[in-house]
Parts: C-alpha cells; sequence; structure tokens
C-alpha cells in the first residue's frame, strides 16, 4: 500500500537491482568492493535520493517523539518548575538531582524495580527457554501449544493485571486461601512476589519467542551426529544448542531486561505501589501527575533514562554481542 | 520402537498441557468473573454457579465504556495505519536500496524500541499541553506511532528481504506495466508481511497504559486499559468487580481472535526480526 504510494521508487528499485546483484555475484556478504570509489552514476545517486526520501518520515517522527523531549526533559531537570506554583519556576542547576538523589524514596523504588528486574528476566529466560523447546520440538499440538502461549503475550497487561488482582482478593480469588495468611496484596514481600507473577506470566512468550528464533538456526544435522556420539540431553544442550543459540539468547536478555525495567502497568493496578512497592516508573509518574512537580519528575526520567543507557551499554560491551540488525553477525 | 515414541508423545502431550493451563488460567479466570452474578461474585470459585450477562449490559450503558472503547479502536487504527506506512517506506528502502544512513536509521530505531517511555511522559505531558495536543487523539498516536515503528521497520525489512523481487522484472519483461506488475505481483506478495506487521503494531497500541494514562485527563481521548482503572461502579457503594471484569473481556476478545486466527503469522513476524541477531 505505501509502496504503492511512490511507483517512481519501485521503477528506480527496479534498475538499481542490477548493480545490487551483479555485485553479490562477485563476492556475496561484502560491501564496497568494487574497487575504489567510483564516481556515482545517475542511478546510483536517483536511488539515494530515494532511500532517503522514503526514511526521512519514519526518522523524522522517530527523532522528533523521542530525541527533541529528552533534550527538553533535561532542560525542565533543571528547574524548580511546580504547576501548583507555577510562579516560582526557576533555574536551579542540579539541585533537582540532589533532592532526588539524596531521597529515600527514590532509592526503595530504584531497589524495587532492580529486583523485579533481576528475577523476572532470571526466571524468564529458564521458563522462556523450556517453552521454546516445547514449541519447537513437541510431537503432538504444536499449533495449539503456540496458539495458547501467544495470549499472554497479547494481551492487554492491565487486564491481566487485573486478573491477577482479583485472583488474590480475600474472598472473591481462587487463590487468596492457597496461603493461609489474610490478604496478600497488602504486604510487601507477598505483593512483590505477585507483582513478578503477573510480569513473569504475561512476557515469558515473547522471550519464548525470541529464543524459538535462535533454536530454528540449531542444525538438525549436528544434534544428530551428537546423539550418535553418545551425548546426553542435557550435553546435546548445554555443548550444541547453547552455543548456536548465543545471539538470539542475548538479543533476548537485552531487550526483556530493559523491557522489566519499565516495569509499571502491573504495578498501577496490583498495588498502586502501597507498601513500598512502587518501581520508578510509578514514582516518576506520581510526581508528574498526582504531585504535578514537572521538575522533579523530568529529573527522574532523565536518571532512568541513564540507568536504561548503562544497562544496555553493559550489556554491548560485556558479551560484545553484535546488535540486531548490524550486519556483522560473525563476530563471536 | 512404537512404545517409545507413545511414551515420548503421552510426555510432550502432558508438557503441552501444562504450557495451555499455565496460559489460559488468568485468562478464564477473568471470563468467569464477567459472568459472574453480584451475589455469587465474592465466593471464589473459579466457575460461576450462576451465569449472568448483566456485567456487560450495565458497561454498554454506560457512557463511560462506550467512549473509551471508541477511543481506543480509533487510536489504535489510525496509529497503526501511519506506523505501517511509514514503516513500510522505510523498510523497502532498508531492504532494497544502497544509501548512506542507513545503518544509522537501523542503529536510531534500535534505539528507539529499547527507550524507557516513562522518560518521555514529563516533557510530552508539557510540551503537548503547551501545543493543545494533550488529551486529544493526536497526543496518543504520535507517541504510539513513534514506539512502533521500530517493531514495523524491523518486522517488514525482515519480510520484504524474502520477496523475489525478480518477479517483478519478469513481469515487466512479459509485457506488464510498472502498475501492473506492482500490483498483480509485488502486492500479493508483501501482503503478508504488512498485514503481520499490522497485527503486532495493533497489538501495541492497544496494549499501552503508561502514555495513555499520563496524557488524557478526560473521556474525550482515554482508552479502555486506562478507564478501566477508574471504573468505579454505578453508585459509590457498587463494587465495580463485576463492570471491569466485563470490559476486561470485550477488550481481549479482538486479541484472542488475533492470535487463534493468525497464530502462524505472528509467529513467524516475532521470531524474523530476531534470526538477524
Amino acid at each position: 500500500m505505501s509502496v504503492n504510494a511512490t511507483p517512481a521508487g519501485a521503477d528506480v528499485a527496479a534498475d538499481g537491482t542490477d548493480t545490487r546483484s551483479g555485485r553479490q555475484a562477485v563476492l556475496p556478504g561484502q560491501r564496497d568492493n568494487r574497487g575504489g570509489k567510483p564516481p556515482l552514476s545517475e542511478n546510483k545517486r536517483a536511488e539515494r535520493r530515494l532511500g532517503w526520501l522514503l526514511c526521512a518520515p519514519a526518522a523524522l517522527v522517530m527523532l522528533a517523539v523521542t530525541a527533541y523531549p529528552i533534550l527538553y526533559s533535561v532542560w525542565l531537570s533543571l528547574q524548580r518548575y511546580d504547576l501548583r506554583f507555577p510562579a516560582e519556576r526557576e533555574f536551579i542547576g542540579l539541585q533537582n538531582y540532589a533532592t532526588v538523589l539524596t531521597n529515600e524514596f527514590w532509592w526503595t523504588a530504584f531497589g524495587v524495580t532492580m529486583l523485579i528486574t533481576v528475577v523476572t528476566v532470571a526466571v524468564e529466560l529458564v521458563l522462556g527457554m523450556g517453552l521454546a523447546l516445547i514449541m519447537h520440538r513437541t510431537l503432538v499440538g504444536r499449533g495449539i501449544v503456540r496458539t495458547s502461549a501467544l495470549i499472554p503475550y497479547g494481551i492487554v497487561t492491565v487486564v491481566a493485571a487485573f486478573s491477577w488482582r482479583y485472583a488474590w482478593t480475600p474472598g472473591t480469588g481462587y487463590l487468596a486461601n492457597l496461603f493461609s495468611d489474610g490478604a496478600p496484596l497488602t504486604e510487601r514481600a507477598s505483593s512483590l512476589a505477585i507483582i513478578m507473577l503477573a510480569e513473569i506470566w504475561k512476557t515469558t512468550p515473547f522471550m519464548a519467542l525470541l529464543l524459538m528464533a535462535g533454536l530454528a538456526l540449531v542444525p538438525e544435522d549436528l544434534l544428530k551426529a551428537a546423539s550418535t556420539d553418545g551425548a546426553t540431553a542435557w550435553q546435546r544442550f548445554t555443548k550444541v544448542m547453547l552455543p548456536v543459540m548465543k545471539p538470539a539468547i542475548l538479543v533476548a536478555l537485552l531487550f526483556r531486561t530493559l523491557d522489566a525495567f519499565r516495569v509499571f502497568d502491573n504495578i498501577y493496578v496490583l498495588t498502586s505501589g502501597a507498601n513500598e512497592t512502587s518501581s520508578v516508573s510509578m514514582i516518576a509518574y506520581n510526581n508528574l501527575i498526582r504531585g504535578l512537580n514537572l521538575g522533579i519528575g523530568s529529573t527522574m526520567s532523565v536518571l532512568i533514562f541513564i540507568t536504561v543507557a548503562i544497562i544496555a551499554f553493559i550489556f554491548v560491551k560485556l558479551f560484545g554481542t553484535a546488535a540486531p540488525g548490524s550486519d556483522d553477525g560473525e563476530r563471536r | 520402537m512404537a512404545d517409545t515414541t507413545t511414551r515420548a508423545k503421552v510426555r510432550w502431550g502432558l508438557l503441552d498441557v501444562a504450557v495451555v493451563v499455565f496460559a489460559l488460567t488468568p485468562v478464564l479466570w477473568i471470563m468467569s468473573l464477567s459472568f459472574k452474578t453480584p451475589a455469587t461474585l465474592t465466593d471464589g470459585k473459579f466457575i460461576p454457579r450462576e451465569w449472568t450477562l448483566e456485567n456487560y449490559r450495565t458497561i454498554f450503558a454506560t457512557d463511560q465504556f462506550v467512549r473509551a472503547l471508541i477511543n481506543s479502536i480509533g487510536i489504535a487504527l489510525i496509529a497503526t495505519t501511519i506506523a505501517v506506512v511509514l514503516g513500510a517506506m522505510a523498510a523497502y528502502a532498508i531492504s532494497r536500496l544502497d544509501f548512506p544512513g542507513k545503518r544509522l536509521l537501523i542503529g536510531v530505531s534500535l534505539l528507539i524500541a529499547m527507550f524507557p517511555q516513562v522518560s518521555l511522559v514529563s516533557p510530552l505531558f508539557e510540551i503537548e499541553r503547551q501545543l493543545g495536543l494533550f488529551d486529544t487523539w493526536p497526543g496518543l498516536i504520535l507517541p504510539y506511532i513513534t514506539f512502533a515503528l521500530p517493531l514495523a521497520i524491523y518486522t517488514l525489512s525482515a519480510f520484504f528481504k524474502q520477496i523475489p523481487w525478480d518477479l517483478e522484472k519478469a513481469a515487466k519483461m512479459d509485457g506488464a506495466t510498472q502498475g501492473q506488475a506492482f500490483r498483480r505481483v509485488i502486492a500479493p506478495l508483501a501482503a503478508p508481511g504488512l498485514f503481520t506487521t499490522a497485527i503486532l503494531v495493533f497489538i501495541f497500541c492497544w496494549n499501552d497504559f503508561l502514555f495513555a494514562i499520563s496524557l488524557t485527563s478526560t473521556e474525550r481521548s482515554r482508552t479502555v486499559p486506562v478507564a478501566l482503572s477508574f471504573f468505579t461502579g454505578a453508585s459509590q457503594f457498587e463494587d465495580p468487580t463485576g463492570a471491569i471484569c466485563a470490559a476486561a473481556v470485550v477488550i481481549t476478545v479482538p486479541i484472542i481472535l488475533f492470535v487463534l486466527f493468525f497464530q502462524r503469522r505472528i509467529v513467524s513476524g516475532l521470531t524474523s526480526g530476531a534470526v538477524k541477531g
């Protein structure tokens, strides 16, 4: 449909194919091997222009809605700016950062977020791997398994959170009497456990699907060969499957970690942050919408952004993984 | 030999059952609650003893829910359409054309896929208030498009790379015009990919809660997930549980239908982006 909008584009691309496929025939997988830099042909230049033209709208929207606001957020975070007292708005440098970073609520929320992230991602990796193996290898009912596994992925998080909330509500819920004590959602430890359960239920299928993409890359012959050589199921898993799947595992871990760090919906519905169960997203939201304090809210936004950037950086450095989409997947 | 395969089948069968039970229990539970009468709502039974459609009648009689449903559908559909169109243009360029800045675009969309959305809530709140976009449809559609675009670009470029584009040339050699070649050959090949991407993007927009609760303030643009969290029941003494559950089921049905009919496509769409990693 969209390509339809640019009939000229299809034209140029059809011409461009000649050069592309011709080049790939010479040396597959290698770029710019035509020796030096030949002057751009008219075709080539048209191809470039078309490429930019086609990408421009997407790039502009993405930058306008993320880059500009995050810079604006930095600017807001340097001001005292409370919407209830707009007259007191003034530039105060890093004072907001000092306020937030010395605030125990912030650090409690930070700890809660970290705990939820680490526990859920670890559990999801194990469960997701199991689910991926089942979806990939089961002998019976593959369609049914895959279909039901997609339901938690597709369902609205808020809906699932309400389901869990009522399941644990004394009187109403079928799980409420599972452990003898009264109301699990009014105590900190059990609340956190339920939040994590809800998160794990919702996102394990996504993890499993990413891992399944990696499983599909494991050559069947290799498994058979290992099997004939007397490798046990566990050895086949650790020695054959895991190494092949490593890139897929890292991608899944990175995406899930950053996603888990944003936890908000489940907490909002399950506890509204009561009993010190707030995540950083939750208190940033509270400061902004309930407290109407744009200065402090923006400061938290910036701090969360920096934390996420650090996590992503550590992942990439630590594992030296090729980012998805980059061409050099061969790096080990 | 036959014995071992039967046993293997039983073992896999049991694992399958475990997965299905794990995945479906919360969904069945909220459905069960939505069909319970107020009297039996708090009996703690998994299966309703008395069935009623009263909860559904209640929510469809309230403006609050109907309006939110219209908002949800409208906003998600518009955002999905725009994101798929822009995503398809970019993905076409990425998979078919050679131009500098291509990897930069891939990098930027990767960054946005990892971006903490809550970091945008404060600045967008302020910016949208100044631009008059706060509490409007475009005010939600814009961030949805932004965060859907990486997903759309990744999935679509994976799909586009599999299309045998040479067929287009072949069609033209056989005397088809450029337009005919596109309509008859390329469009049908690209349609499944566009459709799958549209489903994934729609699910993403449908699911959002953070932007919807932060960037809206009235029924004018509140979506269902947000309306759910504000449900209080017809009077303040009435327990909203039944109504919340009925509303929750209503917005879950489309997702379940998508999943039932397009399971294969959704799986291939979600896994195609990752294989390249």
